[in-house]
C-alpha cells in the first residue's frame, strides 16, 4: 500500500507540474525557481527582471544605432546556441538558429555549436557552462528562464561574451549583452490587416502564457485590430502551456465557435491550433518564423525575427573587445522584425497599402502599439 | 455569460470535452487491465509518445490515417512486450522501471522526430463520421454524433473491456491474479502469463491512444502528449480501476478543460486568471482522486511483483 501512495503522489507531482506547462521563455515559475538559488544579495535585481522585459521596448531602442565599432575585422569566431525547443520549432527556437545561420553566410565563422530542447533549466545551466569552459567565443542563452543561470555563470568566464533574450538586463555584468523583440509592433500591424479582413467581427487569439515577449504580442495584436475597427472583437484565450499542442487545438475550437474568422497565436504549441484554423477555412497570421508552410490556404503573413541584425553587431563588439554591457530590440525599424506576406494568400491592394502605412506609422512613432 | 449559452459554443464545449477524452480513455482502459491484475505501468506516457511518432510519421509516408493507427498499435504492443518482460519477468520495481520506459518514449520519439522529419509538417487527419440520423439531431447530434471515427472506437472499447474483465474468463484470472496471485497460482493459474497478458494489452492501448492523438491533431511535435499518459494513470485509480469509473473520469477531465477553454475565450474567466484556471482540472481530479480512495480499494497486488513460493 505504501507503494500505491508513493506511485499515485508522484503521478499527481508530474501532472502539476504539466498542466502548469511553465516549460519555455518567459515563465514566471521557472525563473522563480532559478532565482531562489542566487545568492540573497543579488535576488532583488532578478525578480524585477519580468517587468523590466515588459517595459523596455520604447526605452532601449537606440542601442543598436551606439555601435562604435563598426565591422571590425573580425577573426572567426565560435558561436554557441542553448535554446528550449527544437531548432525546427518554427517559432522561438527556430527564430534564433536561422539568425545565426544569416550571420555566418555574411561572416566567418568558425563554429555554430547547437543545443536545444533544452526545457530544463538546469540542463541549460550545464550546456552554457560547457561552451564556456570550451572556449566558445559568444555563448547564446536563448530564453529568458535562463537569466538566473547566467547570472551565476558569467562572472565565471569573464572571457566569454553571453548574449541573453528575451530579455532587457544584462545584471550590470561587462560580457552580457540582452536582447529583445518589440513584438507588439508586427502584433499591431497584422492587428489592422486582420481586423481588416474579417468578415464576423470577432478575432481569436491563442497564447501560451501571459509573460513576456507572448504577451507583447497578443496585446499589440489586439491594440491593431481595435484601432483599425472599434466594433470588432479580439477574443484572447492563453492556454496555460508553451507545449501542450491539444490544449492549442482545443482553444482554436473554443474560438471558431465563438464565431472568430481570424486567428493568431504564439509559441511553438500553435501548430495544433494552425491546424484547425485551416480544416474550418479560418485566416491565420504567425509570429516568430515564417509559418506559411503549415497551411499555405489560410496564413495571411507571419512576423518574422531576425536576430541576424542584433547578432551582427554584438559580434562587431565582440571583436572589438566589448563583450556586453547593452541591450538590444529589435523592431520594425531596424529590419529585426520583418513582415513576410504569404505568397499563396491573395491580399487586396488596399489592406496592403493599409498594412504598409501602419508599419510606416509605427517607424515613424506616430503610432505606439502598446503602452 | 449569455455568450456561453449559444447552440455553437455548448456544441463546441461538450465535443470538445470528448475529443480531450479520448487519448486519456484508451490509454486508461489498457492501464486498467494491467492495474487489475497488479501491475503498476508507468511507462504509458514514453509507449504514447512512441505511438504518436510512428502513427504520424507513417501516415505522413503513405497518407493513409488506418496504417498510422496500425503502426501506433505495433509500437504499442512491442512496447507492452518490453514492459512486460522488465515488470512482470524481471521484478522490476513497478515506481521505477516505468519511469524509464516514459523517458526513453520521450526522448527518442523526439530523436526520431528530429532526424526523420525535423520541420513539422501537417498531415491527414482521420475522417469525421456524422452517423446518420442522430447526426441531425439538433445540439446533440453536434456533440455526440458528428465526430472522426476514432472517437467512436475509443468508447466502444469501454464496454468492450468491461465484457472482458468482467464476464471472460481471461477477466476472472486478472482480478485473482491482480488480488491473490498466489491463490490464483495454486488452483494452476500462470500469473506471469497473465500479467504479461495485461501489460502487453495496456501497452497497445497507450500506442493506440497517441496515434489517435497525433493523428486526430494532424501534426507531431517534442512531447506531444505532455504529460496525458500520467494523467492516464490517475484516471484509473479515479476510476476505482473500473472502465466506467474510467470513463467518467476521462469525460470529466476533458470537459473542465474544454469548459475553461470555452470561458477563458468569451472572457468569462478574466485573462489575469487564466494561468490559475490552466490548472483547475488537474487540482479537480486530485480532489476526486482523494475522494475515490477513500472508497474503493485498489487490487491488492497492486505493483507486488509475483515470484513463486514466497
Amino acid at each position: 500500500m505504501i507503494w500505491l501512495g508513493v506511485a499515485a503522489a508522484a503521478v499527481l507531482v508530474i501532472i502539476i507540474v504539466a498542466v502548469s506547462g511553465g516549460d519555455d521563455e518567459t515563465t514566471d515559475t521557472t525563473a522563480a525557481a532559478t532565482t531562489t538559488a542566487a545568492p540573497t544579495t543579488e535576488a532583488p535585481e532578478t525578480t524585477e527582471a519580468p517587468s523590466d522585459t515588459t517595459e523596455a521596448p520604447s526605452d532601449t531602442t537606440e542601442a543598436p544605432a551606439e555601435t562604435t565599432t563598426t565591422a571590425a575585422a573580425a577573426a572567426p569566431i565560435r558561436i554557441a546556441i542553448v535554446a528550449p525547443s527544437a531548432s525546427n520549432d518554427l517559432a522561438f527556437t527556430q527564430s534564433i538558429v536561422d539568425g545565426v545561420n544569416a550571420i555566418a553566410a555574411e561572416r566567418e565563422i568558425a563554429e555554430i555549436a547547437i543545443t536545444d530542447g533544452t526545457f530544463v533549466v538546469d540542463d541549460a545551466a550545464a550546456a552554457i557552462r560547457d561552451y564556456a569552459a570550451n572556449g566558445f567565443d559568444l555563448v547564446v542563452a536563448h530564453g529568458s528562464q535562463y537569466g538566473g543561470s547566467l547570472q551565476e555563470i558569467a562572472p565565471d568566464f569573464p572571457e566569454t561574451s553571453f548574449a541573453w533574450g528575451t530579455a532587457a538586463d544584462t545584471f550590470g555584468l561587462p560580457n552580457v549583452f540582452a536582447y529583445e523583440a518589440a513584438s507588439d509592433e508586427g502584433g499591431f500591424v497584422m492587428g489592422v490587416i486582420g481586423a481588416a479582413l474579417t468578415e464576423s467581427g470577432t478575432i481569436g487569439i491563442v497564447g501560451p502564457i501571459e509573460v513576456g515577449d507572448a504577451k507583447l504580442y497578443v496585446d499589440g495584436f489586439k491594440a491593431g485590430a481595435e484601432a483599425n475597427d472599434s466594433g470588432v472583437t479580439v477574443n484572447i484565450n492563453y492556454t496555460g502551456s508553451f507545449s501542450d499542442v491539444a490544449l492549442a487545438s482545443e482553444a482554436a475550437q473554443a474560438h471558431a465557435a465563438a464565431g472568430a474568422d481570424v486567428m493568431s497565436g504564439t509559441a511553438q504549441m500553435v501548430v495544433g491550433a494552425i491546424s484547425v484554423a485551416a480544416d474550418q477555412n479560418i485566416l491565420w497570421f504567425g509570429t516568430q518564423a515564417n509559418q506559411a508552410t503549415l497551411a499555405p490556404e489560410i496564413v495571411v503573413a507571419s512576423q518574422v525575427y531576425k536576430w541576424e541584425v542584433v547578432l551582427s553587431d554584438i559580434l562587431d563588439k565582440v571583436a572589438g573587445g566589448t563583450l556586453g554591457g547593452s541591450s538590444y530590440v529589435i523592431d520594425l525599424e531596424n529590419g529585426g522584425l520583418v513582415l513576410e506576406f504569404n505568397e499563396d494568400f491573395t491580399l487586396s491592394d488596399d489592406v496592403k497599402a493599409l498594412a504598409d502605412q501602419t508599419v510606416a506609422d509605427i517607424i515613424s512613432g506616430a503610432i505606439v502599439p502598446t503602452e | 455569460m449569455s455568450d456561453f449559452f449559444t447552440e455553437a459554443v455548448l456544441i463546441a464545449t461538450v465535443a470538445g470535452a470528448i475529443r480531450l477524452a479520448v487519448p486519456l480513455l484508451l490509454a486508461a482502459l489498457g492501464e486498467t487491465f494491467g492495474q487489475r491484475s497488479g501491475v503498476l505501468n508507468l511507462g504509458v506516457d514514453g509507449i504514447m509518445l512512441l505511438g504518436a511518432f510512428s502513427g504520424y510519421y507513417t501516415v505522413l509516408k503513405t497518407g493513409n490515417v488506418w496504417y498510422g493507427l496500425l503502426a501506433g498499435i505495433g509500437i504499442g504492443v512491442i512496447l507492452g512486450l518490453a514492459s512486460s518482460l522488465i515488470s512482470v519477468t524481471l521484478l522490476a520495481e513497478q515506481g521505477i522501471s516505468g519511469i524509464g520506459v516514459y523517458l526513453f518514449g520521450l526522448g527518442m520519439s523526439d530523436l526520431l522526430f528530429q532526424r526523420l522529419v525535423g520541420t513539422p509538417v501537417p498531415i491527414s487527419k482521420f475522417p469525421k463520421i456524422d452517423i446518420p440520423g442522430l447526426s441531425d439531431i439538433p445540439w446533440l447530434g453536434g456533440m455526440f454524433f458528428s465526430h472522426s471515427v476514432v472517437v467512436y472506437l475509443a468508447f466502444l472499447a469501454v464496454p468492450a473491456a468491461m465484457f472482458v474483465i468482467n464476464r471472460t474468463t481471461f477477466g476472472m484470472n486478472i482480478r485473482a491474479v491482480g488480488e491473490n496471485p498466489e491463490a490464483a497460482d495454486s488452483l494452476g493459474v500462470s500469473v506471469s502469463r497473465v500479467r504479461w497478458a495485461t501489460v502487453t494489452i495496456g501497452g497497445t492501448f497507450a500506442g493506440a491512444a497517441g496515434a489517435a492523438l497525433a493523428i486526430d491533431l494532424g501534426i507531431f511535435q517534442q512531447n506531444l502528449t505532455n504529460a496525458q499518459g500520467f494523467i492516464a494513470i490517475a484516471l484509473v485509480y479515479f476510476g476505482a480501476w473500473r472502465p466506467l469509473g474510467v470513463m467518467a473520469g476521462a469525460l470529466l477531465y476533458g470537459f473542465v478543460n474544454s469548459l475553461v477553454l470555452q470561458f477563458k475565450t468569451l472572457g468569462i474567466i478574466p485573462q489575469s486568471w487564466s494561468d490559475i484556471a490552466a490548472m483547475a482540472p488537474a487540482i479537480i481530479t486530485i480532489l476526486a482522486l482523494v475522494i475515490v480512495a477513500r472508497r474503493f480499494r485498489a487490487p491488492s497486488a497492486l505493483t507486488k511483483p509475483f515470484t513463486r513460493g514466497t
